[in-house]
């Protein structure tokens, strides 16, 4: 798996909880290391003992936690360049929406080794959706609520987002959007850059 | 082309960025992306080619001349400031010689959109722009990473070299792990034995060989050291042409005697480097460690360097075991300290086989 990944779990433990519970973290997974490169791969073995490591030493359920890091890649000021790119997907909400199917794509155009889960969005109606992905990071469906949550909070639209649960290696959540235009959101200019 | 009425709305959503222009010369319509551009301007009636200076082709110099460039690349220019630099391409429309010019930011995009605060809105969905500012945004991001990588392996790479206990011209144990072995069998107050060689001409050989030759001979007395030391030996060069063997569990002089004799008669034979000969010799000191005996490195190093000294003193190519007596030369090196006994220093010659 790429060190993104892990260095996002790591960033988000270091930045959330201080470096202290991050060492404490990458002592109970025995991961032999402190530090992951974010532009290095390892070992996908790693990830589920990672992520039970991370439940273990902040007192979290895995759920919750992988939620939690979803909102983290989009909000923190660490992150801002992700939620920047996350932005370019759309010009609102549901546009956003339409663009998931070519997230991974996207990402490998960034960075060409990173391979993201497979996402599908079906389309019940204007204002129902769900949001189908694969498990090859795990937990990614807690993941992809907590980031989508956060996203629609970034463009002022109110979505109720609900984790539908998983079988054979997809999770599936639901999303009803409320009102497209309920806040005013946050900025977003095409041009400026994220430092 | 019969009905063109609701051309501009049409231009509009298709290519946002274009102009009409009518027979004369005129602006007529303008979409609404490049109206961004100068807000304040007062477009229609404006005549093209004073808002927009043609740099390429150069031969376009009037209206009619830009009908003749309908279908090829233009290369534009804002006359007034911010200069921006466009891309453009004319078309003929209509019967009453009309021209349209589709323009475009080209390669200058992000310093476009950057300028003028554009949105998603203001391109086409078809229009890749927004794709080349997320390309571009993203790739900078990767980019930063990887030289944040690079940076912190070259930090390691550094760290690494500083730790490292390996001579790199000649393959053996430098310094560092030379104070690293000497320092944990004093810890354990393990016997050991402790020579150190010189090379005697090696100057020379540098001097008028050069220092390919003088590498090379350095290589080559390494592998002779090795050849003729264990394997728990440490055979190390700590710097220029200064060597140190050190030999665990070595107490028998006689056997010390004729390493180093053999050594310094294999040095002595010609090394030949690129059809000539180089021709050196070597000096040795050799002291013996003893459990109990209090001596700690310092003493140590300060011996055999008394003892090497001796045999560089007493002629080279040879070896010296160290004794007090040996500080009683009148010569001995400023830093080596004056003993109390009067026995003669035991010089060895080297010995034939």
């Amino acid at each position: 798996m790429h060190g993104l990944i892990y260095r996002a779990l790591q960033c988000f433990v270091t930045d959330s909880y201080g470096p202290d519970r991050w060492i404490e973290v990458a002592m109970v997974a025995d991961l032999g290391l402190v530090e992951f490169e974010a532009m290095l791969m390892y070992d996908d073995a790693i990830a589920p003992r990672l992520i039970a490591a991370v439940g273990a030493v902040l007192g979290r359920s895995e759920p919750d936690l992988m939620e939690d890091v979803g909102t983290y890649l989009v909000s923190h000021p660490n992150t801002e360049g992700l939620r920047r790119l996350m932005r370019f997907g759309g010009v609102t909400f549901v546009e956003l929406l339409h663009s998931l199917d070519d997230l991974p794509d996207r990402a490998r155009l960034a960075v060409s080794d990173l391979n993201l889960p497979h996402i599908e969005l079906r389309e019940y109606s204007s204002s129902h959706f769900s949001v189908i992905c694969g498990t090859s990071i795990p937990r990614f469906g807690h993941v992809m609520m907590g980031l989508l949550r956060t996203m629609a909070d970034d463009y002022g639209a109110l979505a109720l987002l609900e984790f539908q649960g998983g079988a054979k290696g997809t999770e599936t959540v639901s999303i009803t959007l409320v009102e497209t235009e309920f806040a005013k959101g946050r900025s977003f200019a095409l041009g400026a850059r994220a430092s | 082309m019969t009905d063109t009425q609701n051309m501009p709305a049409v231009l509009d959503m298709l290519c946002p960025m274009y102009v009409m222009i009518n027979r004369t010369g005129h602006i007529t319509h303008v979409g609404p992306t490049l109206r961004k551009l100068r807000p304040e301007m007062a477009w229609g009636g404006a005549r093209f080619l004073e808002v927009f200076a043609l740099k390429r082709p150069r031969a376009v110099t009037s209206v009619t001349d830009l009908r003749d460039h309908a279908g090829i690349k233009l290369h534009l220019q804002l006359r007034d400031a911010p200069a921006t630099e466009l891309k453009g391409v004319a078309v003929k429309c209509g019967a009453e010689d009309a021209l349209i010019v589709n323009l475009s930011f080209g390669i200058s995009v992000v310093d476009g959109v950057q300028t003028y605060d554009l949105t998603h809105a203001d391109f086409a969905p078809t229009d890749l722009a927004t794709e080349m500012l997320y390309l571009v945004e993203a790739k900078s991001t990767a980019m930063e990473a990887w030289r944040k990588l690079n940076l912190r392996l070259q930090g390691a790479k550094i760290a690494a070299e500083e730790q490292a206990f390996t001579d790199t011209l000649t393959g053996l144990k430098n310094r560092r792990a030379v104070d690293h072995v000497m320092a944990r069998a004093l810890q354990r107050d393990s016997q050991f034995a402790l020579m150190q060689l010189d090379l005697d001409f090696f100057k020379r050989v540098n001097d008028t060989l050069g220092h390919a030759a003088g590498d090379h001979v350095l290589q080559t007395v390494a592998r002779i050291m090795v050849d003729e030391t264990r394997s728990e030996d440490t055979v190390a060069r700590l710097g220029g042409d200064e060597f140190v063997i050190v030999l665990p569990g070595v107490r028998d002089a006689a056997a010390l005697r004729r390493i180093g004799s053999r050594m310094i008669k294999r040095l002595e034979m010609p090394i030949p480097f690129e059809g000539r000969e180089c021709c050196i010799s070597a000096s040795i000191g050799t002291v013996f460690f003893e459990p109990g005996s209090g001596a700690n490195m310092r003493t140590l190093l300060d011996d055999v360097d008394v003892a090497l000294y001796a045999s560089k003193r007493t002629g080279r190519g040879r070896q010296t075991f160290y004794n007090e007596d040996l500080r009683q030369t009148t010569d001995a090196p400023a830093h080596a300290h004056t003993g109390d006994t009067n026995r003669k220093a035991v010089i060895m010659r080297p010995v034939p086989e």
